[in-house]
């Protein structure tokens, strides 16, 4: 069977959640060979084995933290170079898209970034994605070349497929321009505790109802009382009332997760690209012409100052 | 030498209108008003602001840069409206249905051929959203990428910047020529004044085709593509639910409904 290359999104060895549903879908295409780069491998090679991975392709160096993207790519590169894969699967992060990106340029390949299903056919992987503010859905395929393909988090939900992970080392040797941008300084961001954005099963957002950043700990309680991710519209990330890395929306992150609660948010098109693809949309907003009344499957007109709170009692009091 | 910097910008469908694709499933440009890619904006402001605070005796140049048919030379006016100073168009009928690809190949060679110390983009643009163009460019141009930043500055030679990313802030540092990218959290972009939209009239607009920058056809074009779009269907809209008002107990009821789904 042919083999698919997927690249490893991973936290110091603890392998992130997209990585899973990547493979996941990989196996629609063939065997799955994972590229770890960075520390700890072998702790990883034993979630990706249990997630179907047959190999586990490792390398670990300096340059990897200490440079931007390149030196990824050269690795990447070294692994297409030594498996001949029918595929290269990579997680639709900011970075993962830009090693994507370069890759394919090198390997005179086609990419398709940020699908949300793959299918096999005989002319290859079939991507499925979601344009134009998630108004169309289309089908696409790369035609020149070794597929690249990055795919968004929440694509499917990652099914384990007990595979032999055999670790491998990968040789990888750095090239020119490797070094090219330095990181000077590595902050990591802040753990809040909660499910990262893009990966939560549910979402809470707040919008410009929601009336400042003092207000926004409102928002946090019902998102924490529901185990879930809290999101912000532009609207309130341009006010300063939340960190842009919350944001929603055409020009922040999309979501896609079981449910999604838009609190204070009207629904202009820049959000509604980033959150339409949600399963099951509930909104609260003192307006009833909002346009977010549109997408819902359950909306309340209301004050979200008065809603929010019950309702965060009410799924406490039911939770136990 | 002054510093010379190319913004690349793309003219895109109004992110607010109905977009569709056309009937070779190539985005659709005629149904919807085109305008220069929000996105793009933040890259020109961050190209000026670069070029106020050059330190070189002879300042900066700005080149703006688009690939696209005739009417995409209104982003180059606006960016040139923004107060950049001069504008390359490459526009040629065989350059339809081109992927990322073949345009970031079509804009290195413009790139190459303008001159360039400073590469600026966008993050991504409005209508294809993909954002790998500036890492391609920075491929294909052999030349450091420092991308997806907040915060740029220019200083003897160095660009560095800090990029927001996933999981960690970080700043970067890299030698000039180079090819940055900004996110919308840059800065603001300016408004075009009444006396900026009069010079733009006046500034310099090249034309270049695939001839002047030898690319074959065959190189790009809907035929030339490395992707192939198979199929595209309108998202159904969702279908209507319930909307209530509050009489006290919205709260409750929500709480209710979302059991019901079992998300409680």
């Amino acid at each position: 069977m042919a083999e698919v290359l997927v690249y490893v999104d991973h936290v110091d060895g603890a392998v992130r959640k997209p990585t899973l549903e990547l493979l996941t879908l990989a196996r629609k295409l063939g065997d799955p060979v994972a590229v770890h780069l960075g520390p700890n491998a072998e702790e990883a090679a034993k979630t990706l084995g249990e997630y179907g991975a047959t190999r586990v392709l490792a390398a670990d160096a300096a340059e990897f933290a200490d440079y931007l993207v390149v030196p990824k790519v050269d690795a990447l590169q070294a692994a297409y170079d030594a498996v001949s894969p029918a595929a290269v699967l990579v997680p639709s992060s900011a970075e993962g898209k830009e090693i994507a990106a370069r890759l394919a340029v090198r390997i005179g390949s086609g990419i398709i970034t940020d699908a949300v299903d793959l299918d096999a056919s005989d002319e290859g992987p079939v991507a499925t994605q979601s344009v134009f503010a998630a108004a169309f859905t289309t089908k696409s395929r790369v035609s020149k070349g070794t597929p690249v393909i990055t795919v968004k988090p929440n694509s499917t939900s990652p099914e384990t497929a007990s595979a032999a992970g055999a670790l491998e080392e990968l040789s990888v040797g750095f090239g020119e321009a490797a070094t090219g941008t330095k990181v000077t300084s590595r902050t990591p961001r802040e753990s809040t505790g909660r499910p990262e954005l893009t990966e939560a099963a549910i979402v809470v957002s707040g919008g410009r109802g929601v009336n400042g950043a003092d207000n926004f700990p409102l928002i946090e309680g019902l998102a924490d009382a529901l185990g879930a991710a809290v999101g912000a519209s532009r609207a309130a990330v341009d006010a300063g009332w939340y960190p842009h890395s919350h944001q929603v929306g055409q020009t922040g992150k999309t979501v896609s997760p079981q449910l999604y609660v838009a609190t204070g948010i009207s629904g202009a098109i820049q959000h509604r690209a980033g959150m339409q693809t949600s399963k099951t949309i509930v909104a609260i907003n003192k307006d009833s012409e909002a346009p977010i009344f549109d997408l819902v499957d359950y909306g309340i007109v209301g004050d979200l100052f008065e809603v929010v709170p019950q309702l965060t009692e009410e799924v406490k009091t039911r939770k136990g | 030498m002054s510093l010379r910097i190319v913004v690349c910008v793309k003219y895109v469908p109004d992110a607010t209108g109905d977009r569709h694709f056309a009937e070779d499933l190539t985005t659709d440009r005629e149904s919807v008003d085109g305008l220069l890619s929000e996105l793009d904006e933040y890259a020109v402001e961050q190209a000026l602001q670069i070029a106020d605070e050059a330190d070189s005796e002879d300042g900066a140049e700005i080149t703006v840069l688009t690939v696209g048919p005739e009417d995409a030379k209104d982003a180059l006016r606006k960016a040139l409206s923004m107060g950049a100073d001069k504008a390359v168009h490459v526009e040629d009928d065989d350059l339809h249905g081109t992927d990322a690809l073949g345009t970031s190949h079509v804009l290195a060679k413009a790139i190459e051929k303008t001159g360039y110390d400073l590469v600026v983009c966008g993050m991504a643009s409005t209508d294809g959203t993909m954002g790998v163009l500036p890492a391609m460019l920075a491929e294909r141009l052999g030349v450091p990428q420092a991308t997806l930043l907040s915060e740029v500055s220019v200083e003897n030679g160095t660009v560095t910047g800090r990029r927001d990313g996933d999981a960690a802030t970080e700043q970067l540092s890299a030698q000039l020529p180079a090819v940055v990218s900004v996110t919308d959290q840059s800065g603001e972009a300016r408004y075009p004044s009444f006396k900026g939209i009069m010079a733009a009239k006046k500034k310099p607009v090249e034309s270049l085709d695939l001839d002047d920058l030898d690319i074959d056809a065959d190189e790009v074009g809907l035929d030339g593509a490395w992707t192939k779009v198979e199929d595209a269907a309108e998202r159904p809209p969702r279908s209507a639910g319930t909307v209530v008002k509050d009489e006290g107990d919205g709260g409750k009821q929500l709480a209710e409904y979302l059991a019901g789904q079992k998300f409680i």
